[in-house]
This record gives C-alpha cells, sequence and structure tokens, in this order.
C-alpha cells in the first residue's frame, strides 16, 4: 500500500514537473525530462537483453548453459552430445550482430555494412509482397467502384435502404474516385500543371489539404484524449477529489 | 465586422496573445467537466458498429486473440476500448486469448483486467488463500472464467510482424510457453486445437504505432485470412481507414471517441464515456482559437499592407 501510494506521488510529481514546460522552461522540467531520458534508455537496454539477447541467442546456442547460468541445453550441447540442433543457425545471427557492433571501430566499421545490408534486403523483401497486396491491389479495387448502377436503384426498395442513403453512398463513391484521380495527377510531373493537368491538380491539393485537415484534427483528439488521462490521475488517483 | 482602429487593436491584441492564456483555457475547458459530471449523448459510427457486430457474431465459447500493441503512453485512449472489450468478450463467453507485440502490451491486459475486477465487485475474486490474480486467477460473478481454460496470456514476443508471420504457421513457434507460469501451452486446455493463426475466430488488435493495426492486416488478414478488428490511437486511426473500406478491418474504433461509442454500444458506460465532455468542450475552444486566430490574421494583413505602401 505505501509502495502504491509512493508510486502515485512521484507520478503525479513528475507529470506536474514536465507540464511546467508549458509556463516557462525551467530547471524542473529539466530535471524530469532527464530523467525521463535516461530511464527509458535504462529500460529499453534491460527489456532488449532480457527479451531478445538471452532467450534468443544465449539461451539457444547454451552459452547460459556453459556459463552455468541455465539448466537448459541449447545447440552447443547438443551437436557436442551428437545430435543435430537447428538453434546452431543462430551463431550466423551473432555473428551479424557483432559484425554491426563493429562500427564502433573506426578502422574496421565498414564491416557493420553487411549486416545492414542483410537486413535491409530481407525488410525489403518482406515488405515488397506484403505492401504490393494489402496497400495497392486491395485499394486500387476498392477504388474500381460504379458512379451509378442502375439496377440497383430498381432494386432500392428491395435493399433495405432509403433514396438518401443511397444517393448519399453513391455521392461517397463520387469523392473517393473524384478524389484518388486528382491526387494522382496532382503527383504527375512528367508534364506541366498547366490547363485541364493544371486544374485537376489543383482538385487533387484540395483533397490533400482535406486529408492533411482531417489527420490533424485527429492528432489533436489524441492529444486532448492523453491531458484528460492525466487530469483523470491527477485529480483522481493523486488527488481523490474525483472517482 | 467593423475594421476601424478599435477593431485592428482588437485583432492585433488577439495575435500577440500570450499562449499560456490558451493553454490555461483548454486545462480549464477538460477539467471543468471531469468535476461537474457531465454526460453528453454519444452517435456511433458505422465503423464501431461493424467492430461490435464482429464480436456479436461470435458463438460461445469462440477463441478470439488479443494483441495488445501500446504501452503506458496510450493507455487513456487505449485502456477504455481494452476494458470494454474484455467485458463484452466475457459476457458474451468468448474465450480470449493475450499477446502483445510491445513487451508492456501483455502488462496493459493484466492492469485492465485488475481494473474491471476492482470496479466490477464480485467480477474477479480470489478463492481462500491459494488463488489470487497475477498467480492463479480464478473469475467469477456472473460469468467465470478461469486461467487456461477461458483465457490465458502468452506474453511478449519479440519479432515485430515476423511473429505474426510465424504464428500463421505454427503459434507454439513463437510462444512455446505462457506468460503467467512459463508452462508450456500445450498444458492449457484452452489452446488444444490452436495450432496456427486461421484457427482464430478473430483477432482483436489495440494498436499506438508500429508493430501493430497495418502489420496485422498485412499479416493475419491478407496473408492468414483471419478476419481483424481493430482499436487505435487517434493519431494512427486515419492511416487504418482504408482498411476499413476494403473490408480488410472488420470495424475500427479511433480514439477515446471510438472506446466512448463502444461502451454506448455494449451498455458498459465508463471511462471513454465520462470523458466525452471534456473532449467536446476542449474541441470546441481549439476550433473557436483556430477561427479568432485566422479572422484577425486576415482582418490586420490588409492593413499591413497599406503601411508598407
Amino acid at each position: 500500500m505505501f509502495w502504491d501510494t509512493f508510486g502515485i506521488w512521484i507520478a503525479a510529481l513528475l507529470t506536474i514537473g514536465i507540464v511546467s514546460f508549458l509556463y516557462r522552461d525551467n530547471p524542473v522540467y529539466k530535471f524530469c525530462e532527464s530523467l525521463f531520458v535516461g530511464i527509458s534508455a535504462g529500460y529499453w537496454f534491460v527489456s532488449l537483453y532480457y527479451q531478445n539477447l538471452l532467450p534468443k541467442l544465449f539461451d539457444n546456442l547454451g552459452i547460459t548453459k556453459l556459463l552455468g547460468l541455465s539448466q537448459n541445453d541449447g545447440a552447443f550441447q547438443h551437436i557436442f552430445s551428437g545430435h543435430w540442433d537447428g538453434r546452431i543457425w543462430y551463431v550466423l545471427a551473432g555473428i551479424l550482430a557483432i559484425m554491426m557492433l563493429l562500427r564502433l571501430v573506426s578502422k574496421i566499421g565498414w564491416i557493420s555494412r553487411w549486416p545492414l545490408a542483410v537486413v535491409v534486403g530481407s525488410t525489403a523483401g518482406l515488405y515488397m509482397i506484403t505492401y504490393f497486396q494489402s496497400n495497392f491491389l486491395s485499394q486500387l479495387q476498392n477504388t474500381v467502384i460504379p458512379l451509378v448502377a442502375i439496377e440497383r436503384i430498381r432494386a432500392l426498395p428491395s435493399a433495405g435502404m432509403t433514396a438518401d442513403q443511397f444517393f448519399a453512398a453513391y455521392l461517397g463513391n463520387l469523392v473517393l474516385i473524384v478524389g484518388t484521380l486528382t491526387g494522382l495527377v496532382y503527383f504527375y510531373f512528367s508534364k506541366e500543371h498547366k490547363g485541364a493537368l493544371g486544374g485537376a491538380a489543383k482538385i487533387g491539393i484540395y483533397f490533400l489539404m482535406i486529408t492533411f485537415g482531417a489527420s490533424f484534427g485527429y492528432t489533436v483528439m489524441s492529444r486532448m484524449s492523453l491531458l484528460i488521462g492525466r487530469l483523470y490521475f491527477l485529480f483522481g488517483d493523486w488527488l481523490g477529489i474525483v472517482r | 465586422m467593423s475594421n476601424g482602429p478599435f477593431g485592428q487593436k482588437l485583432f492585433q491584441a488577439l495575435l500577440r496573445i500570450d499562449r499560456r492564456i490558451i493553454f490555461l483555457v483548454i486545462f480549464l475547458a477538460l477539467s471543468i467537466p471531469i468535476f461537474l459530471g457531465l454526460r453528453i449523448d454519444i452517435t456511433v459510427t458505422q465503423e464501431v458498429r461493424l467492430f461490435y457486430n464482429s464480436v456479436e457474431a461470435l458463438s460461445s465459447g469462440s477463441r478470439v486473440l488479443l494483441s495488445f500493441d501500446y504501452d503506458p503512453g496510450s493507455e487513456p485512449e487505449l485502456q477504455p476500448m481494452a476494458e470494454t472489450g474484455f467485458r463484452h468478450l466475457i459476457k458474451n463467453h468468448i474465450k480470449f486469448i493475450i499477446m502483445g507485440l510491445w513487451p508492456q502490451g501483455p502488462m496493459q491486459a493484466n492492469k485492465a483486467l485488475t481494473r474491471i475486477n476492482e470496479v466490477d465487485e464480485g467480477f474477479l475474486v480470489d478463492n481462500g488463500d491459494t488463488l489470487y490474480f497475477g498467480r492463479d486467477l480464478l473469475v467469477v460473478g456472473p460469468d467465470t472464467i478461469r486461467y487456461g481454460i477461458d483465457f490465458i496470456n502468452l506474453g511478449f514476443q519479440a519479432g515485430n510482424e515476423l511473429v505474426i508471420q510465424r504464428m500463421g504457421s505454427s503459434i507454439r513457434a513463437a510462444f512455446a510457453n505462457d506468460a503467467r507460469y512459463g508452462r508450456p501451452i500445450d498444458q492449457f486446455p484452452i489452446m488444444n486445437g490452436l495450432n496456427k493463426l486461421s484457427d482464430f475466430d478473430l483477432v482483436i488488435n489495440w494498436s499506438a504505432g508500429y508493430p501493430g493495426t497495418v502489420e496485422w492486416v498485412q499479416f493475419a488478414v491478407d496473408r492468414f485470412h483471419v478476419p481483424c478488428g481493430a482499436g487505435n490511437t487517434a493519431v494512427q486511426a486515419p492511416q487504418v481507414y482504408p482498411y476499413l473500406d476494403t473490408g480488410q478491418l472488420s470495424g475500427l474504433m479511433g480514439g477515446m471517441k471510438g472506446g466512448a461509442e463502444y461502451e454506448q454500444l455494449t451498455g458498459m458506460r465508463a471511462k471513454a464515456t465520462m470523458s466525452m465532455v471534456s473532449q467536446t468542450a476542449a474541441h470546441i475552444f481549439v476550433v473557436l482559437f483556430i477561427v479568432i486566430g485566422n479572422l484577425a490574421y486576415f482582418m490586420t494583413r490588409g492593413r499591413k499592407k497599406e503601411g508598407r505602401a
């Protein structure tokens, strides 16, 4: 109980310390900021060690067993006893990791480019397919939609849609098609934006601006939500004046 | 509107207003409704209704994968969704498997379960000396759920989207042990017959960024054809909206407002609903500031040009 209360007090004081920047830059804010940076760095270092290096590399290879820190056999123990263990391939990952660290040594820092090339190459290969499928083909398919479908207008009474809903849906289709085409025209730079092309590009800019505005609106909403969360913490968990 | 000397002075004063006054106004706009306990009606949008319907469509005993891909920094937006999500699943007798692509994600899941235990009295209780939350959790009340039978926490796994990719062919390759006991997941009845991602009836992703909803859509939905619903921070929501139109997402909740709509649909009004008046008040003031700022800028711009001429 004491430690819960102590933690709440620390969190509350640090929150106020950070928020004090809104008034002006001050030593309390600087202290809180530095504390945050330091704790984050420490947290991520420990987190990466215990969740990546230790279980995936040291445990799998059997290094922790060799050092007497674990009871479980790893790849080295199995292979030395004459049994094949596929986890031995983690050696390659370990070598690549060491090569990456060599960038700290200026004379042989160029070696770090090799593991970097592996990361870039494998990531590009992985994403080439996924982005093509999820962000290109599926989105393109969804843009090929009818502006007006006469047969669906005839079927309106049985479709359970009111005329208003139906036309609102088709207005949405129209906006989507016009927005996509004019947006693409804006990013077409092989011809000067004049005449019809210029007009379409200008409409494209408006669509882009509305998109940025929507994103900005959502960002404002998000930041307000975070502030509300902090206020509930200060007024509720800390001061106990709201439930 | 007057553009005389007084109007000019007023507009110029508005342009020079101390930003701390704006901060103070926003602080008051957010705080006062919290103390007054005001409520407003919330209109439920189609994307949140789709999410709700995708859970309602599941039969009793279905198994849902819950991926908690956020940290305490996004708690005000995503935690209300997660808490309502738990209540919704438990009420509908749906089993759930918790995991996280963010290290703190599964802890947020535990926090949400603890929270609904505190709020919904008797929902989660100890059973004598041996059962307590964090070890041998037993959940009772109108709906009883038991660890390992009705839900399980697989914990965090490093590897980002590659974890999803691996789960596509084998869940055990990605998560050998559970997070609570460190025991092989085969020892828990809930995992019977759950071998790969496509064995789940639904994936629900609470996401604050990378890795998150985009990766779940790209790998789980498009590659392994598992339906996926998502709750996102408001910042991230515009990025994933296109996936909703294409049907790649079966539902979407954006920010605290999405959480409030979900609470409205489930009839479990909680923190997100309580925060909507504060949020609305702050938005009104932000819009007012933008309008006044632009008005003052355009009204004084002409005078400056005249001055220069």
